[in-house]
């Protein structure tokens, strides 16, 4: 009975002091998020324009980031990079490194809902007299990004627990401080117990924000 | 001076020869039907005339010009030729106003009360004002095929092609469209058709032209195509069609 008390008193004396921790999680996940949807989309279309040295060279992009832990790759930036004489600061490492990571996968994501459009739509716009960019724009784009909208969903959720890496270079994020707390105290359990709820309360909001924008998508399409 | 005027038209598509030099003159206000067995080049004749496919060889002129086949002129010329497909192709994520009103809007900057208007115009036209705010999801084959027809109006081309608009619809759909394509024909659009609608094509066509291996095998007034065919091919395929 009392081990169930000192567990509550646990969690409420740390929740408030988690706080700057999740702010830092939020920051590193909406940066890094809308970052990475920008490559990824800047990718795809690149990849789908099918000029060879451009796709080649995104394809060397996308086989380093998958094909490498995204552990290194921070610890590339901020400890590797000065090396070179490139020296960014520890957050805008942090959020470099992750959106570099969700921009790749970011892309297979747009590239698979794009080639997914039947050809009769991009067809259809340019025998309207649309250039390229405007079929793009108007008529596939918008489709493929409503039909992409799991997939991402996936990857934004994903993009949140891996910010927790960037501890790794000394951010202090929610992960960072709470093993600081558990260093500081040994109470394992309640503190982590914390951590994991901010996290389940980011990615379930996050998970329902995208259910609302497919809904709002989904209008006139089967 | 012609619509349409093709001269030795060859299409290859990897070492298969699909158009084997087409010649053709299409005169403004003509309703030519192309005929021929599948796999015979119609929809690729089609889809050269508005480069949706890139012609091995051979000259296109359009409205007395040859055409500018840089991507600015090629664009141009697509305003010009107006495209409906077998599968309708409408744009899922717009209503059906929205559907008429993207040419206009996006292609020729037209104000978007402007291009409303115009929609609605030409919805009535083919019949289906009471669905301009719905998505065409909604809508039946044939009304869907409809809404494509207004949409390529919207931009007030010269010529529409149509390749094959009523075979993926079911019977009972397809007379209100060809019905529309008749109207067109009466108002004087220029029009070449691909179809198996042989009554169409005897009642609306000024001309058939039958393709057969990528060439003109036989052409001519409906009347002597379908009662008087010469090429042994066309006796066989008229056979079928109309078996
Ligand atoms: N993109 C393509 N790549 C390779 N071959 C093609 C392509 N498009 C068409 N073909 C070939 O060209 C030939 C003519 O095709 P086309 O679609 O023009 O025939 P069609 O007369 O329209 O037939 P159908 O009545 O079946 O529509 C066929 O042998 C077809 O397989
Ligand atoms: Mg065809």
């Amino acid at each position: 009975m009392s081990s169930i008390i000192d567990f509550f008193d646990t969690v409420v004396v740390f929740a408030p002091k988690f706080i700057p921790g999740v702010i830092a999680t939020l920051q590193l996940a909406f940066f890094s998020i809308l970052i990475g949807t920008v490559i990824g989309l800047f990718v795809a279309v690149v990849k789908l324009a099918n000029k060879k040295p451009l796709t080649f060279v995104m394809n060397i992009y996308i086989t380093i980031i998958r094909g490498t832990p995204l552990l290194l790759q921070l610890w590339f930036i901020f400890y590797g990079l000065p090396g070179m004489g490139i020296e960014i600061d520890r957050f805008p490492s942090a959020v470099i490194g992750l959106a570099l990571h969700n921009g790749a996968y970011i892309s297979e994501i747009f590239r698979g809902a794009i080639e997914s459009i039947h050809y009769g739509q991009r067809e259809a716009a340019r025998s309207l007299g649309m250039t390229r960019g405007q079929a793009l724009k108007r008529v596939v784009l918008p489709q493929a990004f409503r039909r992409s909208i799991p997939a991402l969903g996936n990857q934004f959720i994903i993009a949140v627990k891996d910010s927790s890496l960037a501890s790794v270079i000394t951010i202090t994020e929610t992960m960072l401080l709470a093993r600081q707390f558990v260093a500081a105290t040994f109470d394992v359990f309640p503190i982590f117990f914390v951590a994991a709820s901010y996290y389940l309360v980011i990615t379930m909001g996050l998970a329902k924000l995208l259910q609302k924008l497919e809904t709002k998508l989904k209008v006139g399409v089967r | 001076m012609s619509m349409i005027e093709i001269k030795n038209l060859h299409k290859y598509f990897g070492d298969l020869e699909v158009l084997k030099g087409i010649d053709l003159k299409i005169e403004e206000s003509d309703v030519v039907c192309l005929i021929g067995a599948s796999g015979s080049g119609k929809s690729t004749l089609l889809r050269c005339i508005n480069y949706l496919e890139k012609k091995t060889e051979g000259e296109i002129w359009i409205d007395g010009k040859p055409v500018d086949e840089t991507e600015d002129g090629i664009n141009k010329i697509r305003q010009e030729v107006g495209m409906v497909f077998q599968r309708f192709n409408l744009f899922p994520h717009m209503t059906v106003a929205e559907n008429v009103m993207e040419g206009p809007v996006t292609v020729k900057n037209m104000d978007k009360t402007e291009a409303r208007k115009l929609a609605l115009d030409l919805l009535e036209k083919v019949g289906i004002a009471d669905k301009a705010d719905v998505y065409p999801e909604m809508l039946s084959g044939g009304q869907q095929q409809r809404v494509a027809i207004a949409r390529s109006l919207a931009m007030e081309p010269k010529v529409i092609l149509f390749d094959e608009p009523t075979s993926a619809l079911d019977p009972e759909l397809v007379g209100e469209v060809l019905k529309v394509m008749k109207d067109l024909a009466q108002e004087g659009m220029t029009m070449i058709v691909v179809t198996h609608e042989m009554g169409f094509a005897k009642e609306v066509a000024d001309r058939v032209i039958f393709l057969h291996d990528g060439m003109i095998a036989e052409e001519g007034p409906p009347k002597e195509i379908f009662e008087n065919p010469k090429h042994e091919r066309l006796q066989a395929f008229l056979g079928e069609i109309l078996a």
